[in-house]
């Protein structure tokens, strides 16, 4: 194969937080985009909220002083930064709805070069169906940026014509980081903005299952 | 004299009837109240409605009630977690009933049933299997589903400090559902950690007023354990 090297989980995350902009408030998922937070870059201030109940939160507690009724939307013990505050869930998920929220960070299943978002059920038939706020926040925010590994374990591309998972909200992903590229969901396709070291376009097109459309490319 | 303070989570609980349906306020542990989900359970009411946003950590509290089989249905967002080992059992043997509803048409639909709202078009959801079979509208450009207000007979909801006539504060992220529960149910039962004098809650800082509570019960305070990871 290509002799190219995967972005890390760590540099993913450092690509998403170079791209959020001083005085965001962002709503950061389960899982990977959790490590978001590691990487915010110092000297901007940027508002994290929780979807369940927090603006301004900070990061986990020292060893000892985790309390568990503060905690994130993965139930881990975190912290309140100065100016940060607490609030119901319906008024929550109206920061969402509302337009409220700059960027929300989501894991995916598959992505759909239309930005159409599958990330809550496989829809396996033993799989035990559970959504959390994902519908909330896959709609809610004023940007959608979603982060995943480019292909399955199996090698299948995540970025699909259309998909096969159940749909978690329609036409609501503004950009996708992977392990390989960053993209754009763009009217006109799916745009790639940045390739890993070493990857070619050839390469990359050839493990996408949609058209890419590369800076070189006039749309 | 109003006086909404109850002696016991017993007391306050003890005329929930058969088939009633129990909002139990709650994101993870933080919120939960144990002692009042404790009390349901040896209350012994059965074929009950739960609407929780999990569907119970470990065995204690709501997984309890769900292990004893006195839950038909559960309403909620988040069923399936690490530690939910007796609503998936329940689930798998076809034994509890479970309307999934995304996180934020959770909340909103209890809310509009506490605020006398009918019905609400929410994005959330439009084009998933979530909204299969509801009402669609498109309004101004963007596509709407329609949802209805959840009711109960019941919420049992965790609260920090609170006054004889059922004015309410709470602690960090211990409030999630509590407030929009308080006002869906006919009858609100909160457990505090503190009972205090009319007067002593700083009137700027009520979350919820008083009007929206009709059961008060001190709980001693226990640290909440984490849970669901």
């Amino acid at each position: 194969m290509a002799d190219y090297k995967r972005w890390t989980r760590e540099q993913m995350a450092q690509r998403v937080a170079r791209d959020i902009p001083e005085g965001a408030v962002v709503n950061l998922g389960i899982g990977l985009p959790t490590l978001v937070a590691n990487h915010l870059p110092a000297g901007r201030e940027i508002v994290l909220q929780s979807e369940n109940g927090i603006i301004g939160m900070g990061p986990a507690p020292a060893e000892g002083a985790e309390d568990y009724d503060l905690i994130n939307a993965g139930k881990q013990p975190v912290t309140l930064l100065p100016g940060g505050c607490f609030f119901h869930h319906a008024d929550s998920f109206a920061m969402m709805r509302g337009g409220h929220l700059d960027i929300c960070v989501l894991g995916a299943f598959q992505v759909s070069a239309g930005g159409d978002l599958a990330n809550w059920h496989t829809g396996a038939p033993d799989a035990i169906p559970a959504v959390g706020g994902a519908m909330d926040l896959a709609i809610g925010a004023k940007r959608t940026l979603v982060m995943m590994e480019h292909c399955t374990k199996a090698g299948e591309s995540k970025i699909v014509p259309r998909c096969s998972y159940p749909l978690t909200g329609l036409a609501c992903v503004s950009r996708v980081y992977t392990d390989l590229a960053v993209l754009d969901i763009t009217p006109a396709g799916v745009q790639v903005l940045d390739l890993c070291d070493g990857l070619s376009a050839a390469a990359l097109q050839a493990l996408t299952a949609v058209p890419l459309l590369f800076p070189e490319t006039k749309p | 004299m109003i006086d909404k303070i109850f002696p016991s989570a017993e007391a306050a609980l003890a005329d929930v009837a058969d088939g009633a349906t129990v909002m139990i306020g709650g994101f993870g542990t933080a919120g939960l109240p144990n002692e009042l989900t404790d009390a349901l359970l040896a209350q012994g009411a059965r074929e009950l409605t739960i609407v929780n946003n999990n569907a119970g950590n470990g065995d204690t509290g709501l997984a309890a009630l769900l292990a004893a089989g006195r839950v038909r249905k559960i309403i909620c967002s988040f069923p399936r977690q690490v530690d939910s080992h007796h609503f998936d059992r329940l689930y798998r043997a076809g034994k509890i009933e479970l309307e999934l509803v995304p996180q934020g048409n959770l909340a909103e639909r209890i809310r509009a049933a506490g605020a006398g709202i009918g019905g609400f078009f929410t994005p959330t959801g439009y084009g998933t299997e979530l909204a299969k079979g509801k009402e669609t509208r498109e309004i101004d450009g963007r596509k709407y589903v329609l949802e209805s207000p959840i009711h109960a007979d019941y919420a049992l909801i965790k609260a920090e400090r609170g006054d004889r006539w059922g004015n309410l504060t709470y602690r960090m992220t211990a409030r999630n559902f509590g407030p929009v529960m308080a006002m869906a149910a006919h009858t609100t039962v909160a457990s505090v950690h503190e009972v205090v004098e009319l007067g002593a809650l700083d009137p700027e800082c009520v979350v919820t007023p008083g009007l929206f509570v009709q059961r008060v019960v001190r709980i001693e305070r226990a640290p909440t354990r984490g849970a669901g990871f």
